[in-house]
Order: structure tokens, then C-alpha cells, then sequence
């Protein structure tokens, strides 16, 4: 079978699962939630899964990922032991509001939606959209375009829970929300969940989301999450992907940023069989500010494509993107940044890099920079690389007594170092720090911080 | 300490030594002089062990032992620093996290625990004051967007950190200004002992009048043609390559 027939196939079997769970699906959910997914659905019919035709997709074959058989759930699957016995994602000294979502489902037996003093409400989506729904409507699905990737519409069709995260107005603290997306199942598994944040006019608000496994099972995750960031807000928001090479993963991530707001964005990918990040940001008032950085290591068979869409739509905003990847063995990797500076958005200022190493002959790397430019005073920069470690560097730390492999660890440290360095928050920047030195020796097994040692 | 016999390299097929013969002891300080291209930092290249060279023939012996049957690190851990003629910049590896890393590789070596932080401390505190190194160039990226001098000045700190036994300087003197080469001269005097040797690769005299040689060798067409005493570089100023070209 070729991947169109492959595709309309998967495609069709998706939409009759829709059909025929319709009725539950809309039974479970909020009204305002619901009010997407006809829609959802009737373009997800039309786009189906992207295929490698479309200049978005191109090096990353994501149909076959969906070719196995999957089982999809539309009611949370009980789990039959205490997660918290099994998992614990800490961060030395860093204080953390952790909330849990099980297989994308808002874990039930913690608080399903707490307000802290500060105003700030946690919680499930699902249980925010019918408690807070004049809140929840004037964002939910406003920012991501579904008409303009499948998989997004095919997240919107069957969007049921998630997390959400509201900080009022002028709200705010130092202290972190930190999701931990657990995947946990005797049986292979789709997952999609869809999650909503709001940080109002002048609030701060710091995310942290990791990705974990917990069973052996082959796992397909398709998640959107939307964060809304008002004027003079600040949004510090990092991603751990730590999931196994069995797993496959779609994860978009949408900010919608106003008048003076400011966003770090920083996602640190250390396992994961084939993931695709997609990062939009709409720059949408004047002065606001978007850094998007992003670091993987990849080997074996890995597979990560990191795709990024800053869209310049006022004047005078500043963006500034910086890429790094490290490939052994037979990753391969992807990056393709757009930057789009519409007409009327004079006075911008956007970067971009990447910087990539090839530590074998097989590891493969492609990256590509998309500008598109319509305004006339602007001040645009984007470079890339693919590269090897340093040979002079390697015999120069050698002959000060540093062994080879010690040397080139030290080098590849360096290398994804100067992403990690962005972290403003020092404790997890030395969890970071921590992590992806593990990671490079090979000690960081995929299921570290777990007691069950599945393999 | 170091005895090299008909020592014969090469790169990409291209024989650059053609049967070197040397013999260092402790306590001695040598300057190998030579023109341009006539194989004296391939020689210190292959001493400290970078693979692009392919020795074809011949041995060297260091304290008893194979020297070119050890790896590099190896060879650092046994007591040979190599003083790079074109010190190489780190992005991202600090100078601090370099040499600790060294000291520890080198304590591992010899079955030791890795150095107490405040030991590690103070013995960088007394070498950077040694070697007159500012300390801002420690707190940095090794190398990185380090002037000329303040790289050869970091090479002669290095050697000072890790106390070698025999260290090889390739042409420490170039791109120097006459304050620095004083300074970095000062440092080598200042580390040199009865129990370890200096081989200074040079292309001018300049440097021998602050680090006095005991001898003296000219190498020539990957050989070296002649040796004598520190009054042979006086020789050579005066005269110039040519006439040891003419010569040989």
C-alpha cells in the first residue's frame, strides 16, 4: 500500500471512530469544547494525516506512526496502582506546584481544579470548561488554526481533557506549575490531550512539562496546548521529553502574546522514538518578546523534528530562536524555522540559529530556514550548521590528559550547554544541566526516576 | 628521560621526518631550531601523540618505557606537556573545569582520589600568580577570544598546573610582544628543575636569550644536521637558515 492509500485509510478509521463515539464524546464534555469539533472534524476529513507532499511534513513520515493499532479511549482507563508510588520528577530546590495527567487524562485523585491564594487556578481542562466557561470560551481554540495542520483538527475533533492554568491579572510567583504527562498502559495507546493557559495582563507564570513513560507499551501522543500571554505578562515555559524510543510523539504548543509580553520557551528533548515539536507564537501587540530555544540529543534510531512558526503581526517585537541537536548513531533529526514579519510590522527584529552535530557518518540532519519578509525595516538574521566535535579540540584536551571519550563528552556538554544556559531558574537549570549530562554518558535510562524498571 | 632513534613520520603519504636522533635528560633545557617546513612541529606533534601522523619506522623511548605505543592522555599522565604553537579555543568548557578535569584524569591514572575542590583551588590561585596570568582568563571559555599572548601565557599556566616532566614548547615565542615573551620565559626558568627537561621550538633566537639552552639542534629536511651549544642560535642569527641550507 502506498502512504496516500496508507493515509485515507487511517484517516477514514479515525473519522468513523468519531462517528461512532460522537455521542459520549459530547456527553463528557462542555458545550463550549464541543462547539469545535464538527468543524474539527469535517477539516481533519479533508487535510488527514500530513503526508511528506507538504512542505511542513517533509522529512518526518508521521502516518506511520499512526499505523498501529492504538487503542484510543474517550473515558480515562482506571489505573490500578498509586502513581504517586511509582513516580516521583523532582527538582531539588525548586518549588513546585506538580499536577499529573495519566495517558492525557487530568490524574483523579488530586485536586481537579484548586485556586491557590495567589488567584491562581489549577486543574483539569475538562473540569475548568464547565466551571469557568465564560473564561475558558474567550480563549479555548483561538489562537491554534486548526484549518492549517490535520493533526491539529484531529486534537480539536477529539479534545477532552488536559491541564489548565489561569493566572489573574497582576498574579503571579516564582513558584513553578509542573505537568508531568505520564504514559501509562498494558496496552499500545493514543493519546491527545488539549491544554489551556492563561496569563493575564502583568502576570507571571513558570511551566515546567515533562514526558514520561512508565510502561513498555508503544505510545502515540497528539497534544495541543494553548497559552495565552497578556500585555506586560512573563511566561517562562520549559519542556523535558523523556519518554522511550518506543514512544512517538506530536506536540504543538501555540503562545498568543500581547502588548510587551515576554516568553521563554525552552524544550530539552533527551529520549523518545520519533517526536515532532511544533511552536507557534503570534506576536500580536507591540514590544512583545519571544525566545524559543530548543535542545535534543538523539541516537539509535531517534527521530526529532523541530518545527517553529514566529509570526511577526505588529510592529516593533523582537524574536530570537536557537536550535541545537547532537546525533549519534542513526538519528536523524529536522529543524525548519519560519519567521513570518507581515506588512505592517516595521521595526522587528528577529533571529534565528541552529547548530547541529553529526557524531557518525549515519546521523543525518536537515534544517532549513523559512523567511518571509513584507515589512522594509527590519533587522532579520538566521544562520545554521551541521558539524562534527572539534578535532583540534579533542587532541588539544587530550594531551592536557583528558581521555578521548571524557573529551568529547566535555565538548558535547558544551555544546548543548549554551541552551541550557538560558534557564533562568537555577535549580532546574542543574537538574537540566544533570539530565543532559546523564544523558550523554548513557546513564540516564528512560525510566530513572521510576520503581518499576520496566524495559 | 627521552631518547628518540631514527624517528621517520609522515602525513597523507608525505615523509616530513626522516630519521630523528635525540637525547634529552633531566635537568637539560634543548631548542630545536630550523626554517620553515622542516618538520620540527610535526616532531613536537608526534611526541605528544596526534594521530594524523604516521610514524613509519623508528622508537622513542620516555623514562623506559614505548612512548608511541601510549594515547595521548597517556602520555600527559607519564609527564609530556606539549605547549601548542596554535592553542585551540573551547566554547562552553570553562578554564576551571578543564584542569580540574586534567588534574583528576591524570589522579585517576595513578589510582588516586579526584582532588578536594579547596586544594584544587588554591593551587590554581598560586599558579595563575606564578605564570602572572590574569585572573579574569580563568573564569572564561578555555582560550576563547583570548589575545595571542594571553593564549601563550594560558599554555605556560597549563604547564604549571600540571607539572610536567618533560615539556615541549612549539614556537611559544610567536606572536609575542617582548613584555609577554619576558613573562612567559619567566615562567618556564621559574618551573624548570633538576628533575624535569625543557625542549624549546624555535624559529628565532629572541627566545634563547630568556630561556638559556644547554643545546642546541638545527633540524633541517626532517633531520637534524647539526648541534652544539647555546653560542650555535648566536651562529645562526647571524648567518641565517641559508647557510645551513647551503650546507646540508
Amino acid at each position: 500500500m502506498d502512504v496516500a492509500t496508507e493515509n485515507k485509510k487511517i484517516s477514514t478509521e479515525l473519522s468513523d471512530w468519531y462517528f461512532s463515539s460522537r455521542d459520549r464524546l459530547m456527553a463528557s464534555s462542555s458545550s463550549l469544547i464541543n462547539a469545535y469539533r464538527p468543524e474539527a472534524m469535517e477539516v481533519f476529513r479533508e487535510l488527514g494525516i500530513p503526508d511528506q507532499k507538504q512542505e511542513n511534513y517533509k522529512y518526518t513520515n508521521i502516518g506511520k506512526s499512526f499505523l498501529m493499532p492504538f487503542r484510543k479511549y474517550i473515558e480515562p482507563k482506571k489505573i490500578l496502582f498509586s502513581v504517586e508510588d511509582l513516580f516521583h520528577c523532582d527538582i531539588p530546590d525548586l518549588d513546585t506546584e506538580v499536577v499529573l495527567l495519566v495517558n492525557g487524562w487530568y490524574y483523579e485523585n488530586q485536586n481537579q481544579l484548586q485556586t491557590l491564594d495567589n488567584g491562581m487556578i489549577i486543574g483539569s481542562m475538562a473540569v475548568a470548561a464547565q466551571k469557568y466557561p465564560d473564561l475558558v470560551k474567550e480563549h479555548y481554540g483561538k489562537y491554534v488554526d486548526f484549518r492549517t495542520d490535520g493533526l491539529l483538527a484531529l486534537n480539536t475533533a477529539f479534545a477532552q481533557d488536559g491541564t489548565f492554568i489561569y493566572v489573574p491579572k497582576n498574579a503571579g510567583s516564582n513558584q513553578a506549575v509542573q505537568i508531568v504527562n505520564l504514559l501509562l498502559s498494558p496496552e499500545d495507546l493514543f493519546v491527545q490531550h488539549r491544554n489551556l493557559v492563561i496569563v493575564e495582563e502583568g502576570a507571571q507564570a513558570v511551566v515546567v512539562v515533562c514526558d514520561h513513560t512508565l510502561s513498555g507499551n508503544k505510545f502515540l501522543t497528539n497534544a495541543v496546548t494553548e497559552v495565552f500571554v497578556g500585555a506586560n505578562a512573563h511566561v517562562e515555559f520549559y519542556k523535558v521529553q523523556n519518554e522511550h524510543n518506543d514512544s512517538q510523539q506530536v506536540a504543538t504548543t501555540h503562545f498568543h502574546q500581547e502588548r510587551d509580553s515576554h516568553v521563554n520557551f525552552n524544550t530539552v528533548t533527551l529520549h523518545g522514538g520519533l517526536i515532532r515539536n511544533n511552536v507557534y507564537a503570534k506576536l500580536n501587540g507591540k514590544g512583545a518578546d519571544n525566545n524559543t530555544l530548543g535542545l535534543f540529543l538523539a541516537d539509535q534510531n531517534q527521530h526529532v523534528d523541530s518545527y517553529t512558526f514566529i509570526d511577526h503581526a505588529v510592529a516593533d517585537c523582537t524574536s530570537n530562536q536557537n536550535y541545537k541537536g547532537i546525533l549519534d548513531d542513526k538519528a536523524t533529526g529536522v529543524f525548519a524555522g519560519k519567521i513570518l514579519v507581515r506588512q505592517e510590522a516595521q521595526r522587528t527584529t528577529a533571529y534565528q540559529t541552529n547548530n547541529n552535530i553529526c557524531l557518525t557518518d549515519e546521523a543525518r540532519m536537515k534544517t532549513k530556514p523559512i523567511l518571509e519578509i513584507y515589512a522594509d525595516d527590519v533587522k532579520c538574521s538566521h544562520g545554521a550548521t551541521v558539524g562534527q566535535l572539534d578535532e583540534n579540540a579533542l587532541f588539544y584536551m587530550q594531551s592536557r590528559g583528558i581521555s578521548c571519550r571524557e573529551s568529547r563528552l566535555l565538548l558535547m556538554y558544551a555544546f548543548g550547554h549554551e541552551i541550557l544556559k538560558k534557564v533562568t531558574i537555577s535549580p532546574l537549570r542543574d537538574r537540566l544541566d544533570d539530565l543532559v549530562e546523564k544523558r550523554l554518558r548513557g546513564e540516564l535510562s528512560r525510566c530513572n526516576s521510576c520503581s518499576l524498571h520496566c524495559q | 628521560m627521552l631518547k628518540i632513534r631514527n624517528l621517520h613520520a609522515l602525513i597523507e603519504g608525505k615523509e616530513i621526518l626522516k630519521g630523528i636522533n635525540l637525547e634529552v635528560n633531566a635537568g637539560e633545557v634543548h631548542a630545536i631550531m630550523g626554517p620553515n617546513g622542516s618538520g620540527k612541529s610535526t616532531l613536537a606533534a608526534v611526541l605528544a601523540g596526534r594521530e594524523i601522523f604516521k610514524v613509519t619506522e623508528g622508537s622513542v623511548e620516555y623514562n623506559g618505557k614505548d612512548l608511541l605505543d601510549m594515547a595521548p592522555e597517556n602520555r600527559a599522565h607519564e609527564g609530556i606537556f606539549l605547549g601548542f604553537q596554535y592553542p585551540v579555543e573551547i566554547p562552553g568548557v570553562s578554564m576551571v573545569n578543564f584542569m580540574r578535569t586534567a588534574l583528576n584524569e591524570k589522579r585517576k591514572y595513578f589510582d588516586q582520589e579526584p582532588i578536594k575542590s579547596s586544594d584544587f583551588l588554591k593551587i590554581m590561585r598560586e599558579k595563575k600568580a606564578l605564570v602572572e596570568i590574569d585572573s579574569g582568563l580563568t573564569n572564561r571559555s578555555v582560550n576563547e577570544g583570548f589575545s595571542g599572548g594571553e593564549k601563550k601565557r594560558n599554555e605556560i599556566f597549563q604547564m604549571a598546573m600540571l607539572e610536567p616532566e618533560l615539556s615541549i614548547l612549539d614556537e611559544t615565542d610567536s606572536g609575542l610582544d617582548i613584555d609577554a615573551l619576558k613573562t612567559v620565559a619567566q615562567g618556564v626558568n621559574m618551573l624548570k628543575n633538576e628533575h624535569n627537561a625543557t625542549v624549546v621550538i624555535t624559529h628565532y633566537q629572541r627566545l634563547l636569550d630568556y630561556i638559556v639552552p644547554d643545546f642546541v639542534h638545527v633540524l633541517y629536511d626532517g633531520r637534524i644536521v647539526t648541534s652544539g651549544t647555546k653560542e650555535l642560535a648566536l651562529e645562526l642569527e647571524e648567518k641565517g637558515y641559508d647557510w645551513i641550507k647551503e650546507q646540508f
